[in-house]
């Protein structure tokens, strides 16, 4: 073994991965609880589905295709089935300043987490119409194609977007904008739920979206500050980061909101705290705690105005995946370029307000673009042959019946 | 022997229970419904869009009561139910052919 392991590293990882882990069952509540009662069931299992079958796709191919091999632009196959995993002595790119703390198989668990919501997050778009056994294809092939090679450009130090500079803490582009994208192009295919926009679909259960919310709110100290890799100052300031973003975020949504609709609600607080922790995900490593106070607040703000961009442009983006996650990823990446600072992490770079001039806004933008394109271009043409071949949606009759009965032979509500 | 239906706004119910209790009604059958009439229904906000619900919570009451009771029951849900504003909802009163109580088998106004 090169590399040296640090105990406290380890145990923080190692609880971090159980963190991020319990994010899923998290958005499965958040979403849960925001669609009609006859697609509660469909939406929680979607949700865990993805622990099933991205679990077996990780193990098998997919950590190996994001993190093996020193290609810039795709991994291989040296870790299939995690051969070689406990006796490799370095992870390839992870050698001097980016050398790990801790054992290639706790970094393999901890990634594994990550590549377990990003395709999650695609189910708050498609809500109430996709079929179930299109869904496990989309995300199958989803989770082999898009993820790994996103994870491998950003993540990966041989990755060729981080080798340009372009800076993710945690996964603003890896995870929000390769989600965000990923959902738009499959509802472009799939088309609006029935009756959309004209009938009401107000959300069923609202108290489960609070509660998936602290669950994902208290899941992502592992998410952000767990990506810091190792016990120490940069992941205490990564967890203050997440966790004032998420708050000021809240109050930065709920102020518009009561401003332009006259009431502070409950799912725009909950909205708010979300889309602040997709934010300051790409940040919360590389800025200081009053750039995530900024951040957090323009996070509520903007993605709030967001909103507006489904009924603008007709696209039945159910529950705000695109609103939150691909404008709060983007404008998370995009401000990073702005406050970063090498006072905070000396791997970083200083962004436009620190001395560093638009060198590292570029980068951003380009990240941003270049996981944008991939992952919509790549889904969008997937979600295509899924269409065209076994169809991505349920009938009309098991639309109106609803998923849990339609395509699980369940409901959620017995009388 | 009458059936007596009354449709009450929910935070109601607890007053209207009160007064029937006190005139000496034996057993009351309450179900949570939803409906609209005059009132019309509601609009709610869910991320800056408005929807219309139409149908408004309430309250059923039903209540068998003797020919002699019908109009002390219909007055007290009356006077316990009322705020004076639109959805204050509605009563009706019916006939009953027949009625049994299970346990004993009793019929007619016995089994009230």
């Amino acid at each position: 073994m090169n590399y040296t392991i640090d105990s406290g590293a380890v145990a923080w990882v190692l609880v971090s991965t159980a963190l991020v882990l319990f994010m899923t069952p998290g958005l499965a509540f958040f979403y849960g609880g925001m669609v009609r009662s006859k697609n509660v069931l469909g939406m929680l299992l979607q949700n865990i589905f993805a622990m099933g079958l991205v679990t077996v796709l990780w193990v098998a191919v997919g950590f190996s295709l994001a993190f093996g091999g020193t290609n810039g632009w795709i991994g291989n196959f040296d870790f299939a089935f995690l051969k070689d995993i406990t006796t490799v002595g370095e992870l390839p790119g992870y050698t001097g300043a980016f050398a790990l703390a801790i054992p290639p198989i706790l970094f393999m668990g901890y990634q594994m987490m990550f590549a377990i919501i990003t395709p999650a997050l695609i189910t708050g778009a498609t809500a109430d119409r996709l079929k179930f056994s299109a869904y496990a294809v989309l995300i199958g092939v989803w989770a082999v194609l898009v993820y790994p090679t996103v994870a491998h450009w950003v993540f990966s130090p041989n990755g060729w977007l981080f080798k340009e500079g372009a800076l993710d803490f945690a996964g603003g582009a890896v995870v929000h904008i390769n989600a965000g994208a990923a959902a738009l192009a499959v509802i472009l295919i799939l088309k609006p739920r029935k009756g959309w926009p004209r009938e009401a679909m107000p959300p069923h259960n609202l108290p489960f979206t609070v509660l998936g919310t602290g669950i994902l709110w208290f899941g992502w100290f592992g998410f952000n500050a767990g990506s810091a890799l190792a016990a120490n100052g940069l992941a205490a300031q990564a967890l203050v980061n997440t966790h004032v973003a998420a708050a000021s975020a809240m109050l930065g949504w709920l102020l518009i909101e009561k401003l332009k609709a006259g009431h502070a609600t409950t799912l725009g607080a909950v909205s708010g705290a979300v889309a602040g922790l997709v934010a300051i995900t790409p940040c919360a490593g590389f800025v200081s705690t009053s750039s995530a106070l900024l951040i957090g607040l323009a996070a509520g703000a903007i993605c709030y105005l967001s909103l507006a961009l489904k009924n603008r442009f007709g696209f039945d983006d159910s529950l705000d995946v695109i609103a939150v996650h691909l404008i709060g990823g983007l404008l998370g990446s995009l401000l990073l370029g702005v406050f970063s600072d090498t006072t905070i992490n000396s791997l970083g770079a200083d962004g436009l307000f620190n001395g560093g001039g638009s060198s590292l806004l570029g980068k951003q933008l380009l990240a941003s673009v270049a996981v944008f394109a991939f992952s919509f271009g790549v889904t969008y043409i997937v979600a295509i042959i899924i269409n065209k071949t076994m169809g991505l949606r349920v009938t009309h009759d098991e639309e109106m019946v609803g998923l849990d009965q339609s395509q699980h032979a369940e409901t959620a509500y017995q009388v | 022997m009458q059936l007596i239906t009354a449709i009450v706004k929910p935070f109601k119910l607890d007053d209207v229970k009160d007064a029937l209790k006190a005139i000496g009604v034996q057993g009351i059958t309450v179900s949570e419904v939803r409906g609209f009439g005059r009132q019309g229904g509601h609009t709610e906000t869910y991320r800056g869009a408005e929807y219309n619900i139409d149908f408004v919570p309430k309250v059923r009451l039903e209540i068998v009561v003797n020919d002699s009771q019908v109009d002390a029951v219909v007055d007290a849900i009356k006077s316990s139910a009322t705020t004076g504003k639109i959805g204050d909802g509605k009563i009706w009163v019916s006939n009953i052919n027949r009625i049994v109580r299970i346990r004993t088998g009793e019929e007619g106004s016995d089994a009230v």
